[in-house]
């Protein structure tokens, strides 16, 4: 499972990034978590507002910091 | 509407022995009264505004707003840059969306220069130290300088001044739909009010201490002279150094409420306000990644002399 996490940088996509680990290593799957922070790849996933968290290539979520439990039901579903 | 709360910051400054006429009295009472008073309508706010949020759907909004041309572009861009949230992160992202979707870039504007004024917790803690009347027209003000700004830099064409690769820029399609169940919403309205409060809480403490100062020691009216409503240069000295200044805008909510009972103009108040959220040289630094200086330029001229009108009709009117 490949997961990324979208944004140029701000506090709220730092977090989630943190977020994001914090949910891989509670479910112990296989998963690596890739940062996006290059404007233009951000940009094809149609993001129009950041954090958004990608899992294997679809966007589940865009323009809000989740939390480690909700990402790990969108890890499971 | 909060009376139940002065009766108790009342109360709390008797309890630990001060005199309520007292400097020391008067300011803790209002800071007790002020940040009660400011949490619950922050929260309240953001509760609702979140809950309302979780139904909107940009990437259908920009479409809408693309669809629509003249001034009804600029007031569609206008009202969506009232509901999304307030990170300066996304400007640039939005921006681009917009551009690659055909909106011209005067209506992306008339969203850029909204969407900072105007938000649920400026808002909230208006209400909070205003009451409706002002809190409603701060919002209208908000909403008539983007729709006009974003007109008016129009008329520049500037177009010219969008850096090229932001035409170039392929957006993906994504119709992601963000939540699954009312519970859901519900739980990421908590979540946000969490956040939000969390984020800000000590920008308004240090504003309402200050205020609380102000309330305590400054006299009565000792402020009317210099920046009082028949000031005429008043607005635009505020305006202006507000321009580069960037504190959590919500800080000064609480200050610029003590100003006012000190005798500054209302309006000089919030045109200063307005101009600390919607002007700041973070704001250009990000805004630099997709248009030209000039335009940056325009865009500050535009949005600092709007801001200076409303405070002129503010001081009118009030």
């Amino acid at each position: 499972m490949i997961i990324k996490v979208l944004g140029t940088g701000c506090s709220k996509c730092k977090k989630l990034e943190q977020e994001t680990i914090k949910a891989v290593k509670e479910t112990g799957i296989e998963a690596t978590i890739e940062k996006v922070t290059e404007l233009k790849d951000i940009m094809e996933y149609g993001v129009m507002m950041t954090p958004a968290l990608v899992i294997d290539e679809k966007v589940v979520s865009s323009g809000r910091l989740i939390y480690s439990k909700e990402i790990i039901k969108l890890i499971k579903g | 509407m909060f009376h139940f709360l002065e009766v108790f910051g009342e109360f709390i400054t008797r309890s630990v022995g001060l005199d309520l006429d007292s400097h020391w009295g008067e300011a803790l009472t209002f800071f007790i009264y002020d940040t009660l008073k400011i949490i619950i309508m922050l929260s309240i706010m953001i509760f609702l505004i979140s809950y309302l949020r979780s139904y909107i759907n940009p990437t259908k909004l920009k479409k809408v707003i693309s669809k629509v041309s003249g001034l009804g572009g600029h007031i569609l861009a206008s009202i969506f840059g009232i509901v999304t949230p307030f990170c300066s992160c996304s400007s640039v992202p939005m921006f681009i969306a917009f551009v690659e979707a055909g909106i011209p870039v005067g209506v992306t504007l008339s969203f850029l220069i909204t969407s900072p004024i105007v938000n649920e917790a400026a808002f909230a803690i208006l209400l909070a130290s205003f009451g409706w009347k002002i809190a409603v027209i701060y919002v209208i003000c908000g909403l008539v300088v983007g729709i006009v700004g974003g007109i008016v830099i129009g008329l520049f064409k500037p177009r010219k001044w969008v850096e090229p690769y932001v035409f170039e820029m392929k957006f993906g399609n994504s119709a992601e739909e963000q939540f699954s169940s009312q519970n859901d919403r519900l739980k990421w309205s908590i979540d946000q009010v969490k956040d939000i409060v969390g984020r800000v809480w000590y920008f308004v403490l240090i504003g309402i201490g200050i205020g609380a100062v102000i309330h305590g020691w400054v006299p009565d009216g000792a402020l009317a002279n210099i920046a009082g409503s028949d000031n005429p240069f008043s607005v635009i000295v505020a305006v202006i150094v507000g321009i580069p200044l960037y504190s959590n805008a919500l800080g000064t909510i609480p200050i610029a409420e003590a100003l006012i009972n000190k005798g500054v103009g209302i309006g000089t108040a919030l045109a200063f306000m307005m101009s600390v959220t919607a002007l700041s040289l973070p704001e250009c630094i990000i805004l630099k990644k997709v248009i030209k200086p000039k335009l940056i330029a325009i865009f500050i001229a535009t949005t600092g002399i709007g801001i200076i009108l409303v405070g002129y009709v503010f001081n009118l009117l009030f």
